[in-house]
């Protein structure tokens, strides 16, 4: 349950060099220290990340699931957009 | 697993500083391991419950070499549920009750503040077995030592209420600090040896460490003090038979089960 004392943190983690952090879960804890613990104790119990970041969820931003028409139909026939017509050589490795 | 309801370690010198070792993880993972269902938060139950296996599986690495070496066909089971109480010699820090979450965290703080020293100590040990398992243990028990001091921190440098329970807590588990430094001949045989470590030159470090977090957490440094012992002589508090009776229900209720 949420209470002043411990409020919400969104985790990120970055399971391997080359790759960005991801968006793995959240979390309550009192402060950022305690955060990056619980983070490390939640979601890397499994060998699952090198790299942690701890965000408090009421930094975060939000795009209003009302706008979503306007914001992102208008992409939907933008095929060319996307970087499938040409190739890739194997030694880029991710992008 | 042996199918027998008791076994008798061989008592050498090295079994014995094995044994000890491994007591000492396994009835403070033990403990730990109380917690389970029962933590204050869903955050810290998670953090618990991976200390006490980080400390299981160091009492399993060593509990194996301990039958490794007495050469009688014991495994880490034998040790860990066949063992009479007087045959265990953990330190009775680590028997200590649960008490409140502050209790628990002090006596994880105290514990971890010697253990991560001294294995760290340990990975130049002349046996490389115990040299091994000592830089495993090593990085478990600096994550303990660190989530363990945030919390002392949190705790006494927190309201009134958590500054009185850890206050208590440290009223309470100073006088079982002690037992950690000392060395029987035994094992002052082995530390001339190379294979063991002298907890004495660990007093500094742990002095130092202990020191500025408490005086950070705006608690008083305890000054010395009537110091209890006797858990690494097999001499226990009441709370360990009862600690005993659930660690060793299964094997007692139905001998020699595995799954």
């Amino acid at each position: 349950m949420p209470t002043p004392n411990t409020p919400l943190w969104e985790v990120f983690i970055r399971s391997r060099n080359g790759l960005s952090h991801r968006h793995a879960g959240s979390l309550h804890a009192a402060d950022a220290t305690l955060a990056l613990q619980a983070a490390r104790d939640l979601y890397t119990r499994r060998g699952e990340g090198l790299s942690i970041w701890v965000v408090p969820s009421s930094a975060i931003t939000a795009s209003d699931p009302a706008d979503k028409g306007m914001l992102f139909e208008p992409t939907a026939s933008k095929a060319y957009r996307h970087p499938t017509f040409y190739e890739i050589p194997d030694e880029v490795g991710h992008m | 697993m042996s199918a027998l309801s008791t076994i008798q370690v061989v008592p050498t010198p090295l079994v014995h500083y094995v044994v000890r070792r491994a007591d000492d993880a396994l009835i403070l993972g033990h403990r730990l391991s109380e917690w389970t269902g029962k933590a204050p938060i869903l955050e810290e139950e998670m953090a618990l419950a991976n200390m006490a296996l980080d400390l299981i599986g160091q009492a399993r690495s060593l509990y194996s070499y301990a039958g490794a070496v007495e050469g009688a066909g014991h495994d880490e089971d034998d040790f860990a549920y066949l063992r009479r109480e007087r045959d265990y010699r953990n330190l009775l820090l680590v028997e200590r009750p649960n008490g409140d979450f502050a209790h628990t965290i002090l006596r994880q703080f105290f514990y971890a503040a010697y253990a991560d020293p001294y294995w760290r100590a340990m990975m130049q040990s002349a046996d490389a077995t115990l040299a091994a398992i000592a830089a495993k243990a090593e990085k478990e028990m600096a994550y303990h030592l660190r989530h363990s001091a945030e919390w002392v921190l949190r705790l006494g440098d927190g309201t009134a209420e958590s500054h009185r329970r850890v206050a208590d807590a440290l009223a309470e588990l100073w006088p079982f600090t002690g037992e950690m430094f000392l060395a029987d001949a035994e094992e002052q045989a082995l530390i001339g040896e190379g294979i063991a470590i002298d907890p004495a030159g660990l007093r500094a470090t742990w002095d130092a460490t202990v020191g500025e977090i408490l005086q950070a957490a705006m608690l008083e440094v305890p000054k010395g003090g009537f110091m209890q012992q006797g858990g690494r002589q097999g001499r226990h508090s009441e709370h360990f038979g009862h600690l005993l009776t659930e660690l060793q229900y299964i094997q007692r209720l139905v001998p020699g089960a595995s799954w």
